[in-house]
């Protein structure tokens, strides 16, 4: 077995990534529930849906991609 | 700790919170980390510049995509979205989709039984040392101007959004990429393609989502652009191109469908290096046949990130977007209407992922632009022109040396591309110049075993000579217009199309005719290279999910069916 078939998969930094981020984005949503920024649409709360999205495409990735599931 | 009048002009569109902040500059940790950390694997060659020729057919089709969205595409293609309307999708559709399909399922199979590590490497086998050195050095002298501009549009968005500083946007950016695609290679550049490809699909797919909703879905959208812009036709694609003068872009059908589909597209997704390359990493010939035509329903599906936030702010933005060329002082220029899009639903953390998004766009193109620009440079000038015989260790070297270079050379001519009016006019003549006849030159050296090695040298250098020389006279004088693209109202964008065309016939022309008086090469000399002396692989065995024309087939007719929803 050579050396790169123990490469991280490319799929588990997109998950790390996604999951910090949908981590910041939902929670930076849920801070400003009360009052929300000066934007279009502000209403709709689009940080908190987007932030879940964000957050669970991320955790989806990290659980199938894990590099310790390919040893195993 | 930077001054923050060094990083803050006076005026800008919106302030980055805390959040946005965090998200950007650990997108920045990441794909550093992940440059540091692909570097022990970069030891060979063919792992430096080929990606050890291991990329699944999933990572060569995203990254493959991804080198191809850098900030030029998007925020270009969404200004020329509110400037022309729809038409601007055909650069997706029939500007894309046949040339990737066609790359998968006719060309790929040459590159890849040949082994050959990049198109001036084929053009070297094929037609021997002439025709692949002007090849290269035409392919690297492009691919460093397109890498200049790319981040000459980031840094202006950035200037205008965020009120950061041309300088220190230019050059933080462009350091990331140098290390992080010096430290790993090609590994390096495919798997942050591969990050920046979902990075710019979740930073941008909010604006059509919350500009629908807004304009109460795509009805409501062009209601509100006829109201806006009244007896102009934004949002079909082929009914107004029947004559120059009945649509936002001054062309005619037949520049879109031989000027865009048959040449432009088909010598940029078969011929550039930038892209090919991606596919050149495949681990297998059933891989790189399959990449580009899982990165074509990818692309057909662009146009939604880039070009309807431009018909959206056609619909909803309350000012008019002029042209770079027009602007004064408090106006937008086209090519600020994403990030203007973005400005208008996107508050604190979706900001920050939205910036975060362009410019990963930007580091996508421009890493794309640097790992082809080394492997031509080391491989197709360096080598068989400098030093000939060097162990592979000095070669991956050299690759990491002209990367750093390669990057300080960009910065220059990003500098450059200021001086120019509009940049989209000086990236389609650039491609006119050098894509266009190479495909030509490519094509019939892949189809027709009798051209000779002086004949496609003779079909290419003609070829762009005669692009240039077009374009040099349609900008001298206008009369010239009428004669190379047939009508005295084609615009600029109609304009390239038919230099492409011209171009690419005189390049054929030319090849045709030196072939029928000069030697053909021995057919034992071409086996591997040219159709009817190379046996590709079938696959009759396969069943039909897994046989790439299979694919490929579903693909154009997605693209009809696309075609008739927007006619």
């Amino acid at each position: 077995m050579s050396a790169k078939d123990h490469i991280i998969p490319v799929w588990f930094f997109v998950g790390v990534l996604f999951l910090i981020y949908g981590v910041l984005i939902l929670g930076s949503g849920l801070a400003e529930w009360s009052h929300p920024p000066d934007t279009v649409l502000a209403e709709l709360h689009a940080p908190v849906w987007w932030g879940g999205v964000l957050l669970l495409t991320g955790l989806l990735y990290c659980i199938f991609y894990a590099p310790w599931r390919n040893r195993a | 700790m930077i001054p923050a009048f060094v990083l803050l002009d006076t005026q800008h569109l919106v302030r980055l919170s805390s959040v946005d902040l965090v998200i950007i500059v650990l997108y920045f940790v990441l794909v550093l980390a992940i440059g540091f950390y692909l570097k022990r694997f970069a030891k060979t060659g063919e792992d430096f510049f080929l990606a050890g020729r291991e990329m699944t057919a999933w990572v060569a089709g995203l990254a493959f995509v991804s080198a191809n969205l850098g900030s030029l595409e998007l925020l270009g293609w969404a200004g020329s979205a509110y400037q022309y309307g729809i038409l601007a999708a055909h650069w997706y559709w029939i500007g894309a989709i046949p040339a990737m399909i066609f790359l998968g399922l006719v060309m790929m199979p040459f590159y890849y039984i040949s082994k050959t590590h990049s198109v001036p490497g084929y053009l070297q086998l094929r037609y021997g040392s002439a025709a692949s050195a002007l090849s290269a050095i035409t392919f690297a002298i492009m691919t460093i101007l397109m890498s200049g501009v790319n981040m000459y549009a980031m840094a202006v968005v950035m200037k205008v959004v965020l009120g950061w500083n041309l300088n220190f946007s230019i050059i933080v950016s462009s350091v990331t990429v140098a290390v992080y695609v010096a430290a790993g290679g090609l590994f390096s550049a495919i798997f942050n393609e591969v990050l920046q490809f979902f990075l710019i699909w979740f930073g941008a797919l909010l604006i059509p989502i919350l500009g629908l909703y807004e304009t109460g879905g795509w009805k409501g959208m062009v209601a509100r652009i006829q109201q806006n812009f009244p007896g102009q036709d934004y949002t079909h694609a082929w009914r107004g191109l029947g004559h120059f003068q009945t649509n936002p872009m001054g062309i005619h059908w037949t520049g879109i469908v031989f000027g865009l589909g048959a040449v432009q597209a088909m010598g940029y997704w078969t011929t550039d290096f930038l892209v090919v390359q991606r596919v050149l990493s495949s681990k297998d010939i059933r891989s790189a046949k399959m990449a580009p035509i899982i990165g074509s329903f990818f692309k057909m599906a662009v146009p939604l990130i880039v070009i309807l936030p431009g018909l959206l702010g056609l619909a909803v933005l309350p000012m008019h977007l002029v042209p770079a060329s027009d602007a004064h002082a408090g106006d937008f220029t086209y090519n600020e209407v994403l990030p203007l899009m973005l400005a208008r639903y996107c508050g604190p953390g979706l900001l920050g992922l939205g910036i975060t998004a362009l410019v990963a766009g930007f580091m996508a193109g421009m890493a794309g632009n640097v790992s082809a620009f080394a492997t031509v440079w080391t491989y197709d000038i360096y080598r068989p022109f400098i030093t000939k015989t060097a162990p592979d260790k000095h070669y991956v070297s050299m690759g990491r040396w002209c990367t750093l270079i390669g990057v300080g050379i960009s910065i220059g001519t990003a500098y450059l591309a200021m001086r120019f009016a509009s940049i989209m006019d000086y990236v389609q003549a650039l491609f006119g110049f050098f894509i266009a006849p190479l495909f030509g030159t490519v094509l019939l050296g892949m189809l027709w075993k009798r051209v000779s090695k002086a004949a496609g040298f003779w079909g290419l250098l003609c070829g762009t000579v005669s692009s240039v020389g077009m374009f040099t006279l349609m900008k001298l004088d206008h009369r010239w217009v009428e004669v190379f693209a047939l009508s005295p109202d084609a615009k600029g964008l109609a304009q390239d199309m038919y230099q492409a065309l011209w171009s690419c016939v005189t390049c054929t022309v030319v090849t045709v005719l030196v072939t029928l008086v000069t030697k053909p090469r021995p057919d034992y000399e071409l086996r591997g290279l040219v159709y009817s002396l190379t046996d590709v692989a079938k696959e009759e065995h396969a069943s039909l999910f897994h046989k790439p024309v299979f694919w490929g087939m579903v693909s154009l007719g997605v693209l009809l069916v696309l075609q008739f929803i927007f006619w």
